[in-house]
């Protein structure tokens, strides 16, 4: 309960004493980069072969021949939009992002130059954490979009490369029985996945102790903590939304 | 000047400063000398407020930093310039941009006063030509140097420095001290040196004070400080061999 309370305390800190608007965008976008672009390639290389797995096992356990084929694509498509983008790309985001976030926030913070920042008079929560969560809620939406696409790519190539499913029939099926909704639902779980991720790595990474030890414990800490958060979120979210 | 006046600080009841008071004079380097664990870092950071004391108060010109309000504690952080132990210098940023760093996040100064004030800076402590070098790339010598171009960059009134010598061989070590005494009697601010290296204590204590677990036990200056009868002052000053010879 404490931690839980440290935690919303640490939010509240993001947002006194803020500097100017010009050093926040100049920060974001350099760690937009740093979180979003600089995770495309293995966004990418995970999203085609989940994809492209689900495709292959979807049909290996399809046999029934009252089911038509175009039901694998289908149920490619809607486990890509409701799940495995979202929540399986924001659970690889953890590991890749918010150890990188606790690691940084760590040895800033063991080699004193948080302490820097706040000797200065810069509020070291706002100037260095802010701009990690607003990339964050900016850029997963935009991985997980991506994510989804190539899943499907991949479960088509997969599909269609194999034999399991005709390209006409893959097409077909994810056109069918399409809801718009999805997306939207889709587009809200890595908003909040990101600002769970970056904040929970933030304070994990922020409030580190001791030297490069506990700096490995931070990261380790941070991902599990995402990871938790990640899923117990996800539940909620289906639940509230769906 | 600074006044510490019965500045204590406990963890968890265990009493690291019990009491101290002191003043550090403007236009000298004031040393803060003692053995590991007496309270020296607790107290550089009390006073820079980084850790808030149980008790006492610290006076900056006669402000007391932690009975001012937010607006005016930001204006006494503003001037002050702070040498952390391990340099403290931004490893994202090359040698130029940690020392303008300041100059970015505090002032509105144009780029053309930014650049000149940098450059000044940085060959006010010799480093005009690493510029554009990562912290990485450069000597322990050369990021104590760096992080002093950064801590005057903004015309500090008050510099402290944290064991500016840790880590350094004794030729690197005097040119560091004898740095930080010339930029405190040029600039005319109250320097305070935390430090438990007898040569720091002996080029450039202008005015000693002496912790001991957690109370002052001696202050004067590095030519009174061998005479003095506090036992352990003299245990912590004669440990050293040089300096043994002349044990009273």
């Amino acid at each position: 309960m404490v931690t839980i309370g440290k935690y919303f305390v640490f939010l509240g800190y993001l947002f006194t004493r803020r500097e100017k608007l010009s050093v926040y965008w100049r920060r974001f976008m350099e760690e937009a980069v740093n979180i979003g672009v600089n995770s495309v390639f293995i966004v990418s290389i995970v999203s085609t072969f989940i994809g492209a797995v689900s495709c292959i096992q979807t049909a290996y356990n399809l046999v029934s021949p009252f089911i038509p084929v175009s039901t694998v694509a289908l149920i490619v498509r809607d486990m890509e939009i409701l799940e495995l983008a979202p929540t399986i790309t924001c659970v690889v985001l953890a590991g890749k992002v918010g150890s990188n976030i606790a690691g940084e926030l760590g040895t800033m913070r063991i080699t004193e130059q948080v302490d820097a920042l706040e000797v200065m008079g810069i509020n070291s929560a706002s100037y260095l954490v802010l701009p990690k969560v607003l990339a964050a809620m900016v850029t997963f939406p935009m991985l997980v979009i991506l994510s989804a696409f190539l899943g499907i790519l991949g479960g088509y190539l997969a599909g269609t490369l194999t034999g399991v499913i005709s390209p006409k029939d893959y097409v077909s099926g994810i056109r069918n029985a399409f809801v718009p909704y999805n997306i939207f639902f889709m587009c809200v779980k890595p908003f909040v996945f990101g600002f769970l991720i970056s904040t929970i790595s933030s304070y994990k990474g922020y409030y580190t102790k001791g030297g490069a030890l506990e700096v490995g414990q931070s990261s380790t800490q941070a991902v599990t903590n995402s990871c938790i958060a990640i899923l117990v979120a996800d539940y909620l979210l289906a639940q509230l939304f769906l | 000047m600074i006044e510490l006046r019965d500045v204590a600080k406990a963890f968890n009841g265990n009493e690291v400063l019990k009491g101290v008071s002191a003043t550090l004079k403007k236009g000298e380097t004031n040393l803060i000398i003692g053995g590991s664990g007496t309270g020296k870092s607790v107290l550089l950071k009390c006073i820079i407020g980084l850790i808030k004391p149980d008790r006492g108060q610290i006076l900056y010109d006669g402000r007391d930093f932690y009975r001012c309000d937010d607006e005016e504690k930001q204006a006494i952080r503003r001037e002050m310039g702070v040498l952390f132990q391990g340099g403290a210098l931004f490893d994202s940023k090359t040698v130029e941009q940690n020392v303008r760093f300041p100059l970015d996040m505090l002032t509105n100064q144009n780029e053309d006063e930014k650049r000149e004030r940098v450059q000044f800076c940085l060959q006010r402590v010799g480093l005009e030509k690493a510029g554009d070098r990562m912290p990485s790339e450069i000597s322990g010598g050369m990021k104590k140097r760096v992080a002093i171009a950064r801590a005057i960059v903004m015309n500090p009134k008050y510099l402290f420095c944290d064991e500016p010598n840790s880590g350094l061989d004794p030729l690197t070590a005097v040119k560091i001290d004898e740095l930080i005494q010339e930029i405190t009697e040029e600039y005319q601010i109250t320097t305070l040196v935390i430090t438990h290296d007898m040569n720091s204590v002996m080029e450039i204590g202008q005015n000693v004070i002496f912790l001991y677990k957690g109370l002052k036990l001696w202050e004067g200056d590095n030519t009174t400080l061998t005479n003095s009868n506090v036992l352990e002052l003299n245990e912590f000053i004669f440990a050293n061999k040089l300096l043994r010879d002349q044990a009273p």
